[in-house]
């Protein structure tokens, strides 16, 4: 499995709008690069990235091969309640991968 | 020539012009060589010492500075669950002997290359590591380069980061850093040029658009962008040895070791990086 690192609070207020950064070990071979016998080396890049808070899409983009290896994804989104966030990349070659981090919201 | 010499005083007159003037055209070509060679500061002027993020534009700067940016961090924590984690074919894990690495490696990268008497010779960090899984784990070692080593290696130099560089004083590490400045300081390749040449003399210049550095290996392994991977020195080492054109030496070379022994003894006192990033 792929390694990832992902950072955000472990807990916020409700209301307060958290970053999430999200990093994961990728090749991201774009498919347009000759191999060593000349020939393109077949794409290999995470086509989706989306994360869902207790179950709700709150952030998703396509990635293309312009980015770059090992993508870092930052984004931002409101603490609402308690709960999960899950983080999903998929991409060429059925990659997948599934991380999860909670969040305790609490009343301001 | 010689004969439009002898042949009477007015071509010698010429003749002794137009030397004149050769020799100041070579003068001024010197000049023009000298001022190349040797910008504004003096031959082996490194001072003020300044590492290689600080040749770098902001935004690589920012990568490094922030740990949830660096990529680097990625071969960090692949290191940490492989020190945690029993060799493949059982037997103890890294922790296993050596317990918490932040109290247990501290300083140690800063320590590395350093002579070991039993190979006989100074190692790196990184045939250390090799040398410790042949013999203690009884496992294979990893290859140069590999994803594995280069983790293993980050999360050892990660525990010395902000740690002076400090290269051992034995006679066994000053005979191999001696050797490494010797190779330094000689001119290699097509190009014929030597490491001196580039990161002495006209470091801050540039080489097409890149800016030179001084050449401090205080934060490897470090995450290039060119790469677009994690890498170690002598992987940056052998890249340069191509860039001028010269036969690149294999993977734990002793000239490699050497040549890393001595750049650790020019860089001795700067803070350890790792993990570094550069464009």
């Amino acid at each position: 499995m792929a390694r990832a690192l992902i950072h955000m609070p472990e807990s916020a207020r409700r209301g307060e709008v958290f970053e999430v950064r999200a990093l994961i070990s990728h090749v991201m071979e774009t498919g347009y690069r000759p191999g060593a016998d000349g020939r393109p080396v077949a794409r290999d890049i995470i086509r989706t990235f989306t994360c869902r808070y207790n179950g709700g899409i709150v952030f998703g983009m396509e990635l293309h091969p312009a980015v770059s290896a090992n993508p870092y994804i930052a984004f931002h989104t409101t603490a609402t309640e308690s709960g999960e966030l899950e983080f999903r990349w998929e991409g060429d070659k059925n990659f997948s991968q599934t991380e999860r981090r909670t969040i305790t919201v609490s009343d301001a | 020539m010689m004969r439009r010499a002898v042949s009477g005083s007015r071509a010698v007159g010429e003749s002794v012009r137009a030397a004149s003037r050769n020799t100041a055209a070579i003068a001024g070509l010197m000049g023009v060589w000298v001022f190349l060679m040797e910008p504004a500061l003096a031959a082996d002027d490194r001072e003020p010492r300044k590492s290689g993020v600080e040749f770098v534009g902001e935004s690589t700067r920012a990568l490094q500075r922030d740990d949830t940016l660096n990529p680097g961090m990625l071969w960090v924590s692949g290191g940490e669950t492989m020190w945690n984690s029993e060799p493949d074919q059982g037997g103890r894990s890294c922790a296993g002997c050596h317990g918490n690495a932040a109290s247990s490696m501290r300083g140690v990268a800063a320590r590395y290359p350093a002579f070991d008497p039993a190979v006989g010779h100074a190692i790196t960090l990184g045939q250390r590591i090799n040398l410790c899984r042949q013999n203690r784990q009884k496992a294979a070692p990893l290859a140069p380069e590999s994803e594995d080593l280069l983790g293993i290696e980050s999360y050892v130099a990660i525990q010395s980061r902000g740690l002076p560089v400090s290269l051992p004083q034995d006679d066994g590490t000053r005979a191999s850093a001696e050797g490494g400045r010797g190779l330094y300081f000689k001119r290699i390749g097509q190009l014929n040029l030597s490491c001196a040449q580039c990161h002495d003399r006209n470091w801050g210049g540039r080489l097409a658009g890149a800016v030179i550095p001084q050449g401090h290996a205080n934060a490897y392994p470090v995450y290039r962008l060119e790469w677009q991977s994690m890498g170690s020195l002598q992987r940056r080492l052998r890249n340069c040895m191509s860039g001028v054109r010269a036969q690149v030496p294999a993977y734990d070379a002793q000239e490699l070791v050497d040549l890393e022994a001595y750049l650790a003894e020019r860089a001795r006192g700067m803070p350890l990086e790792t993990p570094g990033v550069r464009p």
